[in-house]
């Protein structure tokens, strides 16, 4: 329960490996995450997989406040933060504790840039998040502007979404103006970011396969002494076992 | 609250120069009597002419479901408990007090930042992380703190709502039952209280004493911060 980590910049002492991935909406950060996750699973690493935002609670929360227009950016950063933290507590940590590798979509910097975007005090963001642990490995998809939108209008989600394209904020009536403006002061705040906290920085305007083929490079390296616990029913005797039906029962 | 100030990085986007009214703080610890006696303070005020609103601990428009919710989850990480009751506090801020300072309302805070620096301080022993978290929050113009020992204390609550689970620090699992939960964790948010008051200068008022030389007490601490603050209307009927 306690365990204060009141540096952000110290190695987490956990037998596990945490790799999280950043950038913008449409830098292709998830897509590089999931085939890291394909491939880390298929060399019998036991793997668990977390995202932004994805707590019940704060959705709820968040929703509410959207309808009623009444999140104001210190309460949309707070908010936030406690997802986070309560992920930290639930998601991240135990299997970091058990010696997994933990693949986090997005991870504090996307509210170090997102927020004071926003406009709350950058000093203020970072000491909010003084609890999380520093990632072994932290990538940052980097993409000019131009890139992610059409790579955003082309894809399957056709639309920006409200937030994402910052319409709160009133920078422009047109929704992909808006997102141009918005999504391109978060970059600035990316490229601080990037050397307060060294990021790796990914030129994601690369093929798929030569930026994949680059981030398995880097994690082999990483985990090069990493000694992975592999589950009696982990995924790879399930593997096996499509082989050797006649055998069970 | 002419030269107020932040307690550590503030709201970018608001200008403490801007608040007019005056921000008093009443701390203490659970069933100490703080809400008996800000309605009290409220009607004296009124009386004499004053805009005054009142703002209580988690009773957000935002939040306050939300912190309902997490605690019958049990979401009790020192982390996102301690952010709720930022996120609530925030919420208030923004869209209940710095309101009414700016059009220079009396805010009478029915418990205030000290009670979460308090609370987080006995679930992780760093004070630190919390005082940052709640840099946002502007210093009041006075704090007055009603304390109480924790023998009278557990007297009184067991009388009147009677022991829950969180005024309990149940979470922290400090005793084997309620009773001996309720007085550990008291006692270790009084000494804390007992500590802030030194350091932030809290009025003390010894909340065993009488409501009446309770309220005396503290309408001497509140005149002294009121009278450089001119009501809307004056006693003499003159309009602002």
């Amino acid at each position: 329960m306690s365990e204060p980590h009141s540096t952000t910049t110290a190695p987490h002492p956990y037998p596990g490996k945490l790799i999280i991935v950043e950038g913008i909406d449409g830098s292709g950060k998830s897509t590089q995450l999931q085939l890291l996750h394909k491939w880390l699973e298929s060399k019998g690493y036991k793997v668990f997989f977390t995202e932004w935002n994805s707590s019940e609670l704060v959705k709820e929360t968040t929703k509410r406040g959207k309808k009623s227009k009444s999140l104001t950016p210190t309460t949309f950063s707070l908010l936030h933060a406690t997802d986070f933290a309560s992920r930290l507590y639930h998601h991240i940590l135990p299997p970091l504790k058990a010696g997994m590798i933990v693949l986090a979509d997005r991870y504090m910097y996307t509210a170090f840039a997102r927020d004071v975007v926003r406009g709350v005090s950058a000093e203020w963001v970072r000491k909010l998040y003084a609890f999380a642990i520093t990632p072994d490995m932290a990538f940052y998809f980097k993409v000019p502007i131009e890139v992610a939108i059409s790579r955003l209008l082309r894809g399957t989600r056709g639309q920006f979404k409200y937030y994402e394209a910052g319409m709160d904020m009133n920078l422009s009536p047109d929704l992909t103006q808006s997102f141009q403006i918005f999504q391109s002061r978060i970059l600035t705040e990316y490229d601080k970011i990037v050397d307060e906290f060294g990021l790796l920085t990914m030129d994601a305007t690369q093929d798929i396969e030569t930026q994949q083929e680059l981030m398995r490079t880097l994690v082999s390296d990483t985990l090069r002494g990493y000694k992975p616990k592999r589950g009696i029913y982990g995924r790879r005797t399930l593997f096996w076992r499509r082989f050797d039906v006649h055998t069970s029962e | 609250m002419v030269d107020a100030r932040f307690f550590g990085d503030g709201l970018t986007y608001i200008h403490p120069s801007e608040l007019k009214g005056k921000l008093i703080a009443i701390e203490g610890t659970d069933g100490v009597g703080r809400s008996t006696h800000i309605e009290l303070l409220q009607e004296w005020l009124e009386v004499q002419g004053y805009g005054v609103i009142t703002t209580g601990w988690t009773r957000s428009n935002l939040m306050s479901k939300t912190i309902e919710m997490a605690k019958a989850g049990n979401i009790v990480d020192r982390w996102s408990l301690s952010l709720l009751y930022a996120t609530d506090f925030a919420d208030r801020l923004e869209h209940q007090v710095i309101p009414a300072l700016r059009s220079g309302f009396v805010v009478l805070a029915d418990r205030y930042i000290y009670t979460a620096f308090a609370r987080d301080f006995v679930r992780s022993a760093d004070r630190a992380w919390i005082r940052d978290v709640f840099g946002f929050a502007p210093i009041p113009d006075l704090v007055c703190y009603l304390r109480i020992d924790v023998e009278t204390l557990a007297l009184r609550v067991i009388e009147t709502t009677g022991m829950n689970y969180w005024e309990s620090g149940m979470d922290l699992r400090l005793g084997s039952d309620l009773y001996d939960s309720f007085k550990k964790y008291q006692s270790l948010l009084i000494e804390e209280f007992d500590k802030m008051a030194i350091e932030f200068r809290f009025n003390v008022v010894d909340a065993r004493k009488s409501p009446e030389e309770i309220q005396d007490e503290l309408k001497g601490y509140i005149l002294p911060v009121l009278q450089n603050h001119k009501p809307g209307i004056s006693a003499g009927g003159g309009g602002a």
